[in-house]
C-alpha cells in the first residue's frame, strides 16, 4: 500500500467517526443547498444552460492551442508579460526571477488553488519572504498552517469559536465571536499588509481569448486591492481557464456564482486586460500572467477524460458529494479535492498512487449531476479505476475476480458456493466481526443478512417440476 | 408478453421473496415469466473494481442467454444500469457490442417496466404502513427512474409515503466500496438511516435490495426497530 492510500484511510477513519465534523460540514452545506436551488431556479433552463457552458467549453478545450495564443497576443499588446511554465519548478522559478528583479520582500496574495498547487507560499516563505493571504478564508487557514479545506470555502470546517480563539493566539484581538468583528480584525491587519506589498499575485477564474482580459470574481474586494495598490502583479492561472469569447462571461459569471455559492452574481467581477497604460493614475506598472501547463495537456491528450478540463473549480461537486462530506477536504491530500480532485489527480500526479481516490467513491453520480459544465465525473472515476487495473493490477484482486467469472458462469459451481454460504453462517456467527471474520470489513459495522435455506432459484426450480 | 425476468445474484440467494414476489406480479398481470436459470451475475463487481476483462466473460454469457428476450426485467436499478448502461460501454469496439445495445434496448427495471411500459400502476395492493424510499443511486441517476416507483407506492391501499431529507444521498454500499472503504461507507449508512428515522415510517422501501442489505445490516446490529423491504414485496401483499 503506498503511502498516500495509507495516510488517506488513517484520515478517513477518523474524519468520519468525527460527529462533530459531520454536523458541521452539514449545516453549512445545507444552507448552500437552499440558496443554490433557488438561484437555480432563477434561470429560464438551467438544464441548457448546462448545456451551453459544457459546449463553450468544449470549444475552448478542443481549439486551446489557438486560443492560448490569441490570449497572449492581446495580452502582450497592452504591456502584459506573459509567461509560459510546463510545471510547477518552472512556474516557481518564473515568480521567482519576478520578484528578484523587482527587489520584492512582501507579497500579498488574493485566492489562487493553482498557487496551492505549485506549493508556492511555502517556497517562497523559505525563500525569506513575507507571503499573505488576503481572502478571509485562506487567511484563516494560513494562520492554521494548514492547506485549504475546500476549493471555494478554505475555511468551512472551522466554527466562529475557533476562528475567534485562533485569532486571540495568533492576532492578540478577537473581541467577540460575531463574524462581523472578526471580519474586522483581519481587515485592520490586512490593510496594513496591502500598503506594504512589493507584489500583488492573484489567481484567474476566466481568461478571454477575444479581448485577451482575465477575469477574477470575488466576494471581499480583496482581490481588487490586490491588483490595485502594489507596484507588481502576478497572475498565475492553468491554461484551461480560457474562454474564447467575453460575451462568454454572461453565462459563466452567474453560473460559477449559483454553482459555487448560490449567488445570483458574485460581489465583485473584474476584468483586467493591462498594467497602467500612459495616461492611466492608477493599476499596477507591471503585470506578468504565468500560464501554467503542469501536466494538463497531458488530459487534453486523453480523449476520454478530457472533459475534466471544463472545470471551473466551482466547488459543486464537493458539496454534493456523500464522500467528501464525511471525510472531509484535509483528507485527500490532494490540492483538489472532492469528486473532480479524485478524477484529476491521477493525471497530474499519477495514476498508480492516486487511484485510491477513484476507488473511494460508491460512484452515485451526485457529482455528475451538480457539475455546471457537465464533466462526466462518476464514469471518470470508474475509468481511472480500469486505467489503474490494467496498468498494474492488484494480484488478488484479480485472482478473486477471475474465481469470481468462472463461479458465475457454472450454474452448478454457483450452486454450491451458494448451499456453502448457506452452510457456513453458524460458524460466521462465531466470528462475527472479530479479526478471524473473513467478512469483518463488513462485519465490523454491519449485520449480514441470515441467507435462507431456499434461494429464488430453488424455489424457481421446484415450481417448475411441480407445474 | 413474455417477459425474462434476470434475478441478481443477491436476490438469488439472500431476498429470494422479493424474486417471488416479481414473478407472481408479472403473472398475475398475464404474463408469461421466464427465468434464464444459467444466469448468476450482470459482472458488476469486477467492472466497477476496474478488472473489466474478468467482467466480460460474465457479461457475455448473460447477453448470449437474453439475446432472444422480447423484454428483460431487472428487480435491481443497479443490475440493470448494468445491462442497459454499461454493456454496451464493456463491450464496445467488440463483437458483442450490436447484441449489447440490443438487449440494452429492451431491458428495464422492475418498477419502471410496470409503470413506464405497461402503464400499471395499480396493483390491488394493501400495505396499511408508514413507509420512506430509498432511490438507488443507479435506477436514479443512471436510468433516470424518479417517479415509477412512486406512482406504484400511491396506489397501495394503506400506504403512507414520508418522503426522507436525504432520499436522493447515496446510503454508502456501492459494491465492493463498502468493503474496501468500509469506515466512509458505515459513516454514509448512517446519515441515511438518520434521515429516514427523522420521518417516522416503520419500512425503507427502495427497488434495489443491494442498498437495503446494507442499510439492514446497520439498522440490525444498532438495534434500531426501522425495517427494509423491496418494492416488488410491498406491490406482491394482495
Amino acid at each position: 500500500m503506498s503511502s498516500f492510500v495509507s495516510q488517506f484511510k488513517t484520515q478517513a477513519s477518523a474524519k468520519t467517526a468525527d460527529l462533530r465534523h459531520r454536523q458541521v460540514i452539514r449545516t453549512a452545506l445545507r444552507s448552500y443547498e437552499v440558496v443554490r436551488d433557488k438561484r437555480k431556479a432563477a434561470f429560464q433552463s438551467w438544464e441548457s444552460a448546462r448545456q451551453a457552458a459544457a459546449e463553450t467549453k468544449w470549444e475552448a478545450i478542443n481549439h486551446l492551442d489557438t486560443h492560448l495564443e490569441a490570449l497572449t497576443a492581446k495580452l502582450e499588446a497592452r504591456g502584459t508579460k506573459v509567461h509560459w511554465a510546463s510545471n510547477a519548478a518552472q512556474a516557481r522559478e518564473i515568480i521567482a526571477q519576478i520578484l528578484r528583479d523587482t527587489k520584492a520582500r512582501s507579497i500579498i496574495k488574493s485566492k489562487a488553488m493553482t498557487s496551492e498547487e505549485i506549493h508556492l507560499n511555502h517556497a517562497l516563505e523559505e525563500a525569506g519572504y513575507t507571503v499573505v493571504e488576503s481572502d478571509l478564508g485562506e487567511f484563516i487557514v494560513q494562520l492554521r498552517h494548514e492547506p485549504p479545506y475546500h476549493i471555494v470555502f478554505p475555511s468551512m470546517h472551522l466554527t466562529r469559536g475557533e476562528i475567534k480563539d485562533l485569532f486571540q493566539r495568533e492576532l492578540g484581538d478577537a473581541p467577540s465571536d460575531s463574524p462581523e468583528e472578526l471580519t474586522m480584525v483581519a481587515r485592520r491587519v490586512m490593510r496594513q499588509k496591502y500598503l506594504t506589498a512589493d507584489v500583488g499575485f492573484t489567481g484567474a477564474n476566466f481568461a478571454i481569448a477575444e479581448t485577451g482580459m482575465i477575469s477574477i470574481t470575488e466576494n471581499e474586494g480583496n482581490a481588487r486591492l490586490t491588483a490595485a495598490l502594489p507596484k507588481t502583479m502576478i497572475t498565475l492561472l492553468g491554461i484551461e481557464k480560457v474562454l474564447p469569447r467575453f460575451a462568454d462571461l454572461a453565462l459563466f459569471l452567474p453560473m460559477l456564482a449559483t454553482a459555487g455559492a448560490g449567488q445570483p452574481m458574485t460581489c465583485y467581477n473584474t476584468m483586467y486586460s493591462g498594467p497602467r497604460q500612459p495616461g492611466e493614475v492608477d493599476g499596477p506598472e507591471a503585470w506578468h500572467v504565468v500560464l501554467l501547463d503542469n501536466r494538463r495537456t497531458e488530459l487534453l491528450a486523453d480523449p476520454e477524460q478530457r472533459d475534466a478540463l471544463h472545470c471551473i473549480r466551482c466547488g459543486a461537486c464537493l458539496n454534493v458529494c456523500p464522500i467528501f462530506r464525511n471525510v472531509g477536504g484535509h483528507t485527500y491530500g490532494t490540492t483538489y479535492s472532492g469528486p473532480v480532485g479524485s478524477v484529476i489527480t491521477p493525471h497530474l500526479r499519477g495514476l498508480q498512487d492516486w487511484k485510491h481516490l477513484s476507488n473511494a467513491s460508491s460512484l452515485c453520480g451526485a457529482c455528475t449531476e451538480a457539475c455546471p459544465v457537465k464533466i462526466d465525473l462518476h464514469h471518470h472515476l470508474l475509468h481511472n479505476r480500469r486505467n489503474a487495473s490494467a496498468g498494474q493490477p492488484a494480484f488478488f484482486e484479480r485472482l478473486a475476480y477471475r474465481g469470481f467469472a468462472v463461479l458465475a458462469n457454472s450454474p452448478l459451481l454457483w450452486s454450491l458456493a451458494k448451499k456453502a454460504g448457506w452452510l457456513s453462517q453458524p460458524l460466521q456467527k462465531l466470528v462475527k466481526g472479530s479479526a478471524l471474520d473473513p467478512a469483518k470489513a463488513w462485519t465490523k459495522t454491519r449485520d449480514l443478512p441470515p441467507q435462507p435455506s431456499e434461494s429464488f432459484k430453488d424455489w424457481w426450480k421446484q415450481r417448475k417440476k411441480t407445474a | 408478453m413474455t417477459v425474462t425476468l434476470f434475478i441478481p445474484c443477491f436476490i438469488d440467494a439472500l431476498f429470494p421473496r422479493a424474486g417471488i414476489s416479481m414473478v407472481e406480479i408479472l403473472e398475475r398481470l398475464g404474463h408469461r415469466v421466464v427465468c434464464p436459470e444459467e444466469i448468476a451475475c450482470c459482472g458488476q463487481p469486477p467492472f466497477n473494481s476496474g478488472y473489466w476483462d474478468e467482467a466480460r466473460p460474465v457479461a457475455a454469457k448473460v447477453l448470449q442467454q437474453l439475446a432472444s428476450a422480447e423484454a428483460v426485467v431487472i428487480g435491481s436499478g443497479s443490475c440493470g444500469a448494468m445491462v442497459k448502461k454499461f454493456y454496451p460501454e464493456l463491450f464496445a469496439g467488440r463483437p458483442e457490442e450490436a447484441l449489447a445495445k440490443q438487449v440494452a434496448s429492451r431491458t428495464w427495471e422492475f418498477s419502471d417496466f410496470l409503470a413506464t411500459k405497461l402503464g400499471v400502476t395499480d396493483l390491488g395492493a394493501t400495505f396499511p404502513h408508514k413507509v420512506t424510499f430509498h432511490d438507488g443511486c443507479h435506477g436514479l441517476r443512471e436510468l433516470g427512474i424518479k417517479t415509477s416507483p412512486r406512482a406504484l407506492m400511491a396506489k397501495v391501499k394503506g400506504l403512507e409515503l414520508v418522503e426522507m431529507s436525504e432520499a436522493e444521498t447515496c446510503c454508502g454500499f456501492g459494491g465492493t466500496f463498502a468493503a474496501k472503504f468500509p469506515m466512509i461507507s458505515t459513516a454514509m449508512g448512517d446519515v441515511k438511516c438518520a434521515s429516514a428515522i427523522e420521518t417516522g415510517a416503520e419500512y425503507i422501501v427502495s427497488n434495489d435490495s443491494s442498498c437495503l442489505m446494507h442499510l439492514q445490516g446497520l439498522l440490525t446490529r444498532q438495534g434500531k426497530p426501522l425495517k427494509t423491504i423491496h418494492l416488488a414485496e410491498v406491490l406482491n401483499q394482495v
